[in-house]
């Protein structure tokens, strides 16, 4: 995939092969996926978004590891704490720390923490923290942190301050996108099965069942989703799981979400079925399986991506606002969405904007899986300019 | 253009019926009947149900029938206009909707006005001037409309506008006004409070309808007879405005049924953060509280309204457009 622009080597099919020897090799020759990606590489903001999709992918796994303090540990004392920015370098000497944050009693006698940079708190690479399980083995290092914190809020590092428990924003926003993006990962494969199924059958058998099945997407499609979901999600008793809420919290924001797979592979099965390559195939005796999936299905592979990419979207959005609304995942559970829920109502806000940042992440997140959906969906139009 | 209005018609029946078993099904999913939801409040304040007025109730409801004799009690209730009880605002649901029904029509007739003027001509301007700087900044807008929940333009908005000037942004009366008698001086109030969250609640619409709008423009803008129309000599502007624009408009009286879902969406959740007097927060209100008569009259109307609004403009697309009105015949 690397040297997409160069002529194809591992995908070539013998008629490729034979083609190539008639002209002494001078002509070059792609496969239909090396000419996806040329046109997707030249789509700058694609790419762009492409890699910002892969590194908060990359988030999922590594969560723990980037984040500096235990997510769960709350400490009144600590509360609102203001995010304390990370400072690289002293005076000319390259070195990693921040302010300490000093206590002392506002006139009304609260507890209120100030950056005083006369003193600094040393900032560690790879250093120890609180215990956490990476692909099954049990870990302690992460990527910087205060080695060894102690429960004083002195010696802490809160990067993106704490919310109203005193827990560090930070680190929960690392866990955070995690459980978001997986919420869009269980969400996408159901919509994905029911989506290419549901939309297969429609464009095969067309008639009756076509028309029921068209029918009833455009009406799932015609009822306003925040109040179906709302309405769902309010049934679900609140003792429920974590995970099995996080079920079917999935199942309630895929529900839309299949709708807009299954019109687009009906759509592209009924418009291929017409083309000539697939009458050749029929011609040459190729059974129905082979049909549909070697010949049929590669070339709506690329529309099926983008078509998950924006759905992918649309489910981060609906689980942030079903969470942000408190009927969603709730807590223990850190999702973007519960992490928003906290910030709900403007007189937080005004004393602790930080909150708001995961609002920001999420813009990010939603902004990069449309514009690589666009790219992937541009770069697939061999008609497109 | 008979055979078309009678299938859509039918259609639009049929389309109601799924969405009344819908609300049902909702209404009917937490665990226990209503009544049992019902006595567990009355105990909360005190007041002890005894057990043959919860059968009454029962019975009253038919809770005990079986579950197709309910949905047809419960449908035909509805058809006349008996939504049922509202035990988190002690009162009719019809009663509780028709307290805020004046304030979420506005909300909602508001911000797709807002929508219109202000999407069409952003999308026509993008399309005649395509790759101008202009162009690129109602795209970005555009994205970035699409790709920011509601709820954070709302709470980020009604953030700046209380650091920045003090004024918090909420609610849709001044305290003086709220129990007032309808006046001038209200209706003026009413009106300068509408403003941010119609703007607001307006955005995401923008960002599709401008998206759509541009394409559309795009497409008329490369067909012949626009060059034959240049070739003839007409303005610029004229030309622009007297054929393509025509076209293109089309497909967007079908999007403002479209854009309805998401208005309905995005209005339960703006009335949420800004604590709005409508029935989106009356909805949020009753699902929290478990209050499933007011929580399924709110989903089942708002699934009916979409469905009437889209009927209503695929009439008024047959009637604009004779392409799709002889495609039936």
């Amino acid at each position: 995939m690397v040297a997409g622009s160069q002529v194809g080597t591992q995908t070539d099919t013998p008629g490729e092969l034979a083609d190539r020897a008639d002209d002494e090799g001078e002509i070059e020759v792609m496969s239909q996926r090396q000419l996806i990606w040329r046109r997707f590489k030249r789509h700058r903001i694609a790419m762009a978004a492409t890699v910002v999709v892969g590194l908060l992918y990359l988030m999922v796994i590594f969560a723990d590891f980037l984040a500096t303090n235990d997510p769960y540990d709350s400490n009144a004392d600590r509360q609102y704490t203001p995010p304390q920015w990370l400072r690289f370098f002293d005076g000319a000497k390259p070195d990693l720390h921040v302010c300490k944050l000093v206590g002392k009693r506002d006139e009304f006698l609260r507890k209120v923490y100030e950056p005083d940079c006369d003193q600094i708190v040393d900032v560690t690479l790879f250093g120890r923290g609180y215990e956490y399980k990476l692909l099954g083995v049990t870990l302690d290092r992460h990527l910087f942190g205060v080695d060894d914190p102690v429960a004083t809020a002195e010696d802490s590092l809160f990067i993106l301050g704490t919310d109203v428990q005193g827990r560090d924003q930070y680190s929960r926003l690392m866990l955070a996108v995690r459980l978001s993006l997986l919420i869009g990962l269980v969400g996408i494969f159901i919509a994905l099965v029911m989506g290419t199924m549901l939309g297969a059958v429609s464009g095969f058998y067309g008639g009756f069942v076509d028309n029921l099945i068209q029918r009833s997407i455009e009406i799932i499609r015609s009822i306003p989703t925040v109040p179906l979901y709302l309405g769902l999600a309010a049934a679900f008793p609140a003792d429920w799981s974590v995970e099995r809420r996080f079920f079917a919290i999935t199942i309630v924001v895929s529900l839309f979400a299949w709708t807009e797979l299954a019109r687009v592979v009906r759509g592209r099965y009924l418009a291929m079925r017409q083309e000539d390559f697939v009458t050749a195939a029929i011609t040459a005796g190729a059974s129905q399986r082979r049909i549909i999936f070697r010949h049929m299905l590669p070339s709506f592979y690329s529309h099926i991506t983008a078509a998950s990419s924006l759905s992918l979207a649309f489910m981060v959005i609906s689980e942030t606002t079903l969470s942000f609304l408190g009927l969603g995942l709730l807590p223990p559970a850190i999702s973007l969405g519960t992490l928003l829920f906290s910030a709900q109502n403007l007189q937080t806000v005004a004393l602790a904007p930080w909150l708001l940042l995961p609002g920001l992440v999420v813009v990010i997140l939603v902004l990069a899986l449309n514009f690589m959906g666009d790219g992937i969906r541009d770069a697939a139009d061999p008609y497109g300019s | 253009m008979l055979a078309f209005l009678i299938r859509r018609f039918i259609y639009a029946i049929i389309a109601m019926w799924a969405v009344s078993v819908i609300s049902f099904v909702i209404i009917n999913l937490p665990a226990g009947d209503f009544v049992t939801t019902y006595i567990a409040t009355q105990l909360a304040t005190g007041n002890l149900v005894l057990e043959d007025e919860a059968e009454s109730l029962r019975d009253f409801y038919g809770l005990n029938d079986p579950v197709y004799v309910q949905y047809s009690k419960w449908i035909t209730r509805i058809l006349q206009g008996k939504l049922g009880f509202s035990f988190e605002f002690n009162a009719p649901v019809e009663t509780v909707l028709a307290m805020n029904l004046l304030n979420t029509l506005l909300l909602g007739a508001g911000a797709i006005f807002f929508i219109w003027i202000v999407a069409i001509p952003i999308g026509i301007y993008s399309a005649v001037k395509q790759y101008s700087p202009g162009d690129y900044i109602a795209t970005f807008f555009g994205y970035l409309g699409l790709a920011i929940p509601d709820f954070l333009i709302a709470l980020v908005v009604a953030y700046l506008i209380f650091d920045l000037t003090g004024f918090l942004a909420t609610d849709l009366y001044s305290a003086e006004y709220r129990t007032a008698p309808w006046s001038f001086a209200k209706a003026w109030d009413l009106a300068k409070h509408l403003v941010l969250p119609v703007i607001i609640l307006g955005t995401a619409g923008t960002a599709t309808l401008i998206r759509i709008t541009r394409a559309n423009l795009l497409d008329e803008l490369k067909k012949p007879y626009v060059t034959t129309a240049r070739a003839k000599g007409l303005t610029e502007w004229q030309l622009i405005m007297k054929y393509p624009v025509r076209y293109a408009l089309n497909p967007v009286i079908s999007l403002t049924a479209y854009i309805l879902p998401f208005i309905i969406s995005g209005s339960v959740i703006l009335s949420t953060v800004l604590d709005l007097p409508t029935i989106g927060r009356d909805f949020l209100r009753a699902l929290t509280a478990q209050d499933i008569y007011l929580s399924g009259a709110v989903i089942l109307f708002s699934g009916w309204l979409t469905i009437i609004g889209t009927f209503g403009s695929d009439l008024l697309l047959a009637w604009v457009d004779p392409r799709i009105r002889l495609e039936g015949d």
